[in-house]
């Protein structure tokens, strides 16, 4: 259904999202390009110039960069992985003939309607924290030292937390998903003589890969730049053990305000941002067509 | 589903599902719980709960202490805002790219997606100079205009793929009966599409209310949503536990309460092309 | 008025030249069909004249003014889609106006001509109604109604009877017909049923590949097929074609023969009958002649033959004679 006038008209409906999205990735990105090249510290301002590569440099050879590197992908993985997983299996559960069914998937959804900030620190202060978490008088009442969530397992916690404000939103598209597959499918499978397992494994996934793709790829947008339950929580710590590239921008700019070899990391964060979109694209963008 | 069940095994399943449910729904209901106890009763060791001293004095200093209704409708203004404008700026972007679809959409689709991969740190110190210079520092115009930036990916996409379920034939007969490509979009496309559309709306307001690090570093006090108000809030009250909670639930309750109500709205939508 | 000439008209997708070529005159108030097997460009045929579709080349003239690129709603034709296309979120009512309403026609004169329309249509009590309350038939009505009322100077079909079941089609076409006759509007339908093309056509254009392979009454292509395509599209039961020496005997390389044309009792070919159907009114019998192959007949509703009997066949009409390439000679 195209003529020239639909084809033009096409191109100027388009033409203000492309055009504002092209501005606001390119002016900041052209900006932090600019200045990753640059000394520019906002504790001695009058000290300015080019200073070719050395930004990137310090960043490269910083002790911590490249755990930070290694825990932005763990963030990722670690969180798409238990939402998927879980979501997949809560899905399936919510899915059977459950009394209730409406109120379930209210109290399911919550925790997506809650901001990161306050995730975080309902996480930080009421369950984790060692003398007055509710983690911690579990640990009591069952007679074990309390668990140092943030002290010693500061990562995994940080993926916890952030899997947990995720999992509504993998298991609500999983859900819709699985509530689409048409019964008669099912039914065909079992007098074909599939057990549950094989009926899982043969229908009911293969089904479920588009809306597995459409939750890798939203989440892995949204996971890339996580910076406030990290901020929240442990604050990067203890030393460097929770940093990730984000945070360790966000140290850069705010803490140690050297402008310069923040904007080196903010565009090794974007060419890993690319990385990561190239081969996700590539992997999955596939199972997006038609 | 016109299968048999057996009540036991329904009695399994929802046991199951409800035990899975209320430990995924647990800590916002503790939340809620701590911010009506008194500090001591918050912090009491083992932890309280029915004995707990019930009180409603959390909400009354935070309410006294802060400016409560400046952030709550800063956030309305801002969510809506952004939401609002990005559906106007991405209504026609998806029509086109789903009705006149060339070689090129798919991949036009995937590059918009991928301007959100850019993490906002890394752009963190040029926007906020930006804004500065523009005069948008601090200003609800200003972030309405970030968020709506930050959320036309997604709002393209969902209505994208809304918009692929509605038959060519039906823009084409609005065509041929005179109608002009405004008309077709407003009197024919959208009304067929508001599911859809009041699906992205309310998934785009969800995530512009709970958006935290744009509107805390673009903003001070003028325009600070309640995301700042709660940062404000955590940092300097240290442990006073059901306070912390009185003003997290104050900050999350409107969006709770409006997601809930909505949620079917919600769910429909919330494929992403998912559901064939 | 809604006489339509086209001019060398070429459509390509690409590489894919759909449409190589086409001249046609559409003359006022004729009832033209496009007929042919799914993929021959008959709605993209249609599509160009609409102009929901660019030609790539040629021009489409509308009452002698250059049409050919103006957007569709300056055309001045209305469209039946075959899927209906009614808007679901607009009652019956709305459907109906849409065109008027973008027209800018006054509310007083949009009521009266929905009014008309509807009563024409026998639409009168559905007036409120959504088209998701409608049956297959009804909405079918609500897409006539919606192109009657903007009085066009031509309607054009796509297929529009095609999601309907067979009852219901036949009495769709008569209605059509009918709207035809009390109209006097051209009209131009597109079908892949040769049976539509033949009831309803005052004028069969039959395509091909694209091209137009014959243009005339119904009549005329039945007896005067220009080629073996046209002989074999039009007509049914399909006519028997037979080449070999039986041919040769015609002075012809391929020799056609309708089954309707053929007798059953005494004649030339001797053959053991296959498929036997009784309709009652028509018999169709297939017929496995020695040297020929298969041979389809129409008899009478009393035929009494059946499967495995022996039987002779005599050709009892016109006989059309083919050349190599398969042009009638």
């Amino acid at each position: 259904m195209s003529t020239h006038s639909t084809r033009l008209a096409s191109r100027l409906m388009v033409a203000p999202s492309v055009l504002l999205l092209f501005v606001w990735m390119a002016v900041p990105l052209a900006m932090t390009l600019y200045f990753s090249f640059r000394l520019y510290r906002l504790l001695s301002p009058d000290r300015t110039g080019w200073v070719e590569i050395t930004n990137y440099k310090w960043f490269f050879k910083a002790p911590d960069f490249w755990l930070a590197l290694f825990n932005t992908l763990a963030l990722v993985g670690g969180v798409l992985v238990i939402t998927v997983v879980l979501g997949t299996l809560i899905a399936l559960l919510i899915d059977q003939p459950v009394k209730g069914q409406g109120v379930l998937r209210i109290l399911v959804i919550a925790p997506f309607f809650v901001m990161p900030p306050v995730a975080a620190s309902i996480w930080e202060n009421l369950f984790m924290h060692p003398q007055n978490g509710l983690f911690a008088a579990a640990a009591n009442a069952l007679g074990a030292q309390p668990i140092l969530f943030l002290e010693k397992y500061p990562m995994s916690s940080v993926i916890g937390i952030t899997a947990w404000e995720w999992l509504p939103f993998a298991t609500l598209i999983l859900l819709t998903a699985l509530q689409s597959l048409s019964s008669e499918q099912l039914e065909a499978a079992e007098m074909d003589g599939a057990g549950a397992f094989s009926r899982f494994r043969h229908i009911i996934l293969p089904h479920l890969t588009r809306a597995i793709t459409v939750v890798v790829l939203i989440e892995t947008i949204f996971l890339l730049g996580i910076f406030g339950e990290i901020y929240t929580t442990t604050q990067g710590g203890p030393g460097s053990a929770s940093t990730t590239l984000p945070y360790m921008i966000f140290k850069q700019a705010i803490v140690a305000k050297d402008i310069g070899r923040a904007a080196a990391g903010g565009i090794i964060a974007v060419i890993l941002a690319n990385i990561v979109a190239y081969f996700l694209m590539r992997g999955l963008g596939r199972n997006l067509d038609a | 589903m016109a299968r048999a069940v057996t009540p036991q095994r329904k009695a399994v399943t929802t046991l199951a599902a409800w035990t899975v449910a209320l430990l995924i729904f647990f800590p916002v209901l503790w939340m809620v719980l701590t911010s009506f106890k008194t500090e001591a009763s918050a912090v009491a060791m083992p932890p309280q709960f029915l004995s707990a001293d019930w009180t409603t004095a959390n909400y009354a200093e935070v309410w006294a202490r802060s400016d409560y209704p400046r952030f709550f409708l800063n956030s309305v203004i801002i969510s809506l805002g952004s939401t609002l404008l990005g559906l106007a700026v991405a209504i026609p972007a998806a029509w086109a790219m789903a009705f006149v679809p060339g070689k090129r959409t798919k991949d036009l689709l995937m590059w918009m997606l991928s301007t959100k991969m850019m993490p906002a740190v890394a752009v963190m110190i040029p926007l906020y100079l930006v804004f500065q210079r523009l005069g948008l520092f601090d200003t609800r115009i200003g972030l309405v205009m970030a968020l709506m930036l930050m959320n036309l990916p997604i709002i393209i996409w969902m209505l994208y793929t809304y918009f692929k379920e509605i038959p060519a034939e039906i823009l084409e007969a609005a065509r041929m009966d005179g109608a002009s490509l405004w008309n077709e979009i407003v009197h024919v496309l959208t009304p067929m599409a508001i599911p859809g559309i009041a699906s992205t709306l309310l998934l785009n307001v969800i995530l512009a209310w709970n958006e935290a690090f744009w509107t805390i570093t673009l903003t001070t006090t003028k325009a600070a949503p309640l995301s700042a108000f709660i940062a404000s809030f955590s940092a300097p009250q240290g442990l006073f536990y059901a306070k912390l909670s009185a003003a997290s639930t104050m900050a999350i309750a409107p969006i709770l309460i409006l997601g809930w109500f909505s949620q079917k709205q919600l769910v429909r939508g919330l494929t992403f092309g998912a559901v064939k | 008025m809604g006489k339509i000439q086209l001019r060398a008209v070429r459509k390509s997708f690409g590489d894919v030249h759909v449409i190589p070529g086409i001249d046609l005159d559409i003359e006022d108030g004729e009832f033209v069909v496009f007929v042919g097997p799914s993929g021959c460009g008959k709605s993209t045929l249609l599509r160009l004249i609409a102009g929901l579709e660019d030609t790539t080349s040629g021009t489409i003239d509308i009452d002698g003014k250059d049409a050919t690129n103006l957007p569709p709603a300056k055309r001045g034709l209305a469209m039946v889609f075959q899927s209906y296309a009614l808007y679901p979120h607009m009652t019956v009512r709305k459907n109906i106006a849409f065109p008027l309403k973008m027209a800018g026609m006054d509310q007083a004169e949009q009521d009266r001509r929905v009014e008309r329309a509807a009563k024409v249509l026998n639409l009168a009590s559905y007036l409120d109604r959504r088209p998701g309350q409608l049956s297959g038939g009804q909405r079918q009505r609500v897409a006539i109604g919606r192109a009657i009322v903007r009085e066009p100077a031509a309607f054009l079909f796509d297929e529009p009877l095609s999601n309907l079941d067979a009852a219901l089609r036949v009495g769709m076409r008569q209605e059509i017909s009918e709207l035809h006759q009390s109209l006097k509007t051209t009209m131009i339908y597109v079908t892949h049923d040769q049976v539509e093309a033949m009831t309803m056509a005052d004028k069969i254009v039959v395509l091909h590949a694209g091209r137009i392979e014959q243009v005339g009454s119904p009549l005329e292509l039945y007896r005067n097929p220009r080629n073996i395509f046209v002989a074999g599209f039009i007509g049914s039961p399909k006519m028997n074609f037979i080449e070999g020496p039986e041919a040769e005997k015609h002075g012809a390389y391929t020799i056609g023969i309708r089954p309707e044309h053929i007798t059953v009792g005494d004649g030339p070919w001797e053959g053991t009958v296959g498929l036997s159907e009784h309709l009652g009114s028509d018999s169709f019998i297939k017929v496995n002649v020695e040297g020929l192959g298969v041979i389809n007949v129409r008899g009478t509703g009393e035929l009494d033959v059946h499967h495995g009997d022996r039987i002779r066949l005599a050709p009892a009409g016109k006989i059309h004679r083919f050349d190599k390439e398969g042009l009638a000679l």
